[in-house]
């Protein structure tokens, strides 16, 4: 079992959330032109790495926050959680 | 190599099992080989075994991280099936089936295939008319599809619940009586020995620490027992295939994520088919041993733990108790986990890459072990004559660039969605 720390709401265990993927995944910027391969990168293309990963969750059974994750794929540990406006550092 | 026969069998049972040939070679890595596959897993050695086979290239080499057999083709549910809807997986699935069902003659190797059908159940009457089209496109296909009433499903699964009040009621089923399973460790040795018999060289406890890429040629491949020189690599690693891929500089529609299985303690004889429950995500069978062999959703967020999380297990076995409530009674005896190459559309890729002799076998998602003779077969193909085969056309790797998408359960990219 997980136990995420909600910058909202403080720990609560991994039942509470859901999953909303890879947080640093950008979306191309509206209005400019860009190439299909920016976009096969943002809809597709996943680095998915073995060990530190930004992530998105939801607090959905809780205050229903978007927040970003920064979790080990492989032990799971987490190092650091932000609000969904935080910018990773 | 020893044929194994009852001949066999009874000639080394007079000398105490004592005398059996090594079912393969421990050898050292040569400077260069003609192919280096690079995965010991189901699909690798399966690649192998029909690169020497079908297009006589046996200066091959297997390299192996672990041990052979011991990622997904031992962590599976055992569950062998072609019943798809989309023409692309169907008749690759079928033609897998075809290898199936000669495997272990072929092999000279009992992988137990065990033909006993499988039923996916239906919950209302929408999913009964989804079942329906997809059965008749099976058939189109030449592969075994019967629709099956509540009652019907009655008679092959009493033990099911047919109650009134439940959540999710039975409407009825449909089945691919030709699926099945087989024992997966078997199928890896079994392809092993031929492969080595052939002059593969399986090579294991050998890590790929880099690759050597010039003037977009691969060259070689740098592993932790020295580097090895080859025109053709063949990438089949499944769960590790991004680890892989970061090295190669290559940025894949592939997420790693964890997929659980479960037994129980070994019961009589109950259940004689495969069922998948409608409402969820949820499998089950029973195994030779009694065991009841059960699987359903990912654990919900990437992963290379390869081990599970019990909220997942909890959400999983309560599917399968409301599908067979018995099975609240029994006794769990082991659960594992396995990392799945979830590609963004559900469906696998066997290609070519952007690297001149570099070739790609991955995004197996819930259903790698089934593919393992036809992606092996495929993989050969492309590989030995540097372009894909019809039947691993639709496998193409820039379908998503170009919006082919084989999206069989029209999921979308959230992998961990079931």
């Amino acid at each position: 079992m997980l136990h995420i720390k909600c910058p909202h709401c403080g720990m609560r265990s991994q039942n509470e959330f859901s999953y909303g993927g890879d947080a640093t995944v950008k979306r191309p910027e509206l209005g400019k032109e860009i190439s299909d391969q920016d976009w096969d990168n943002f809809v597709y293309n996943r680095k998915s790495l073995r060990g530190k990963h930004w992530e998105l969750w939801q607090h959905l059974s809780g205050c229903r926050q978007w927040i970003k994750v920064q979790r080990d794929t492989a032990t799971h540990e987490i190092f650091k959680t932000l609000k969904a406006n935080e910018e990773i550092s | 190599m020893q044929k194994y026969s009852v001949f066999s069998l009874v000639k080394n049972a007079l000398s105490n099992h004592e005398n059996w040939d090594l079912a393969w070679k421990d050898p050292t890595p040569k400077k260069e080989y003609d192919v280096v596959i690079i995965g010991g897993g189901g699909h690798g050695l399966a690649t192998a075994y029909y690169l020497a086979k079908e297009h006589n290239i046996t200066n091959v080499a297997i390299i192996e991280k672990g041990w052979i057999g011991g990622g997904n083709v031992g962590r599976n549910t055992t569950i062998i099936r072609s019943n798809y809807m989309h023409d692309d997986n169907a008749l690759f699935s079928e033609f897998g089936m075809d290898l199936w069902r000669r495997m272990s003659q072929d092999l000279n190797y009992n992988v137990m295939f065990s033909p006993r059908g499988i039923i996916n159940l239906a919950h209302s009457d929408a999913q009964m008319n989804t079942y329906a089209r997809r059965g008749n496109s099976m058939r189109l296909n030449g592969i075994d599809a019967v629709l099956l009433n509540r009652e019907e499903v009655r008679e092959i699964i009493p033990m099911a619940d047919f109650s009134e009040n439940v959540r999710f009621p039975i409407f009825g089923g449909l089945m691919q009586p030709s699926a099945g399973t087989a024992r997966h460790d078997a199928v890896a040795w079994g392809y092993a020995r031929q492969a080595d018999d052939m002059g593969v060289d399986i090579i294991q406890n050998c890590e790929v620490i880099g690759f050597d890429v010039s003037a977009g040629k691969i060259n070689g491949v740098r592993t932790s027992r020295g580097d090895i020189k080859a025109k053709k690599i063949g990438l089949c690693v499944a769960g590790s295939t991004n680890i892989l891929a970061e090295k190669l500089n290559m940025t894949l529609p592939i997420e790693t994520h964890l997929l659980q299985a479960c037994v129980s303690e070994p019961v009589k004889p109950v259940l004689d088919k495969v069922v998948t429950f409608g409402a969820g995500h949820f499998y089950i069978s029973q195994s030779d041993k009694g065991e009841m062999v059960m699987g359903g959703d990912l654990d919900g967020y990437n992963s290379y733990a390869q081990r599970g999380n019990l909220p997942t297990l909890q959400h999983v076995l309560t599917e399968g108790i409301a599908m067979m409530p018995f099975l609240s009674k029994l006794k769990m005896l082991r659960t594992w986990g396995g990392i799945m190459d979830m590609s963004m559309d559900g469906s696998p890729i066997i290609d070519k890459t952007h690297i001149e002799g570099l070739y790609l076998n991955c995004g197996w998602c819930y259903g790698g072990f089934k593919a393992t003779p036809a992606s092996g077969w495929t993989f050969a193909h492309t590989i030995a004559q540097d372009r894909v085969h019809e039947l691993n056309a639709g496998y193409s790797l820039n379908r998503f660039n170009t919006g082919h998408l084989l999206d069989e359960k029209g999921l979308g990219t959230k992998t961990w969605i079931s």
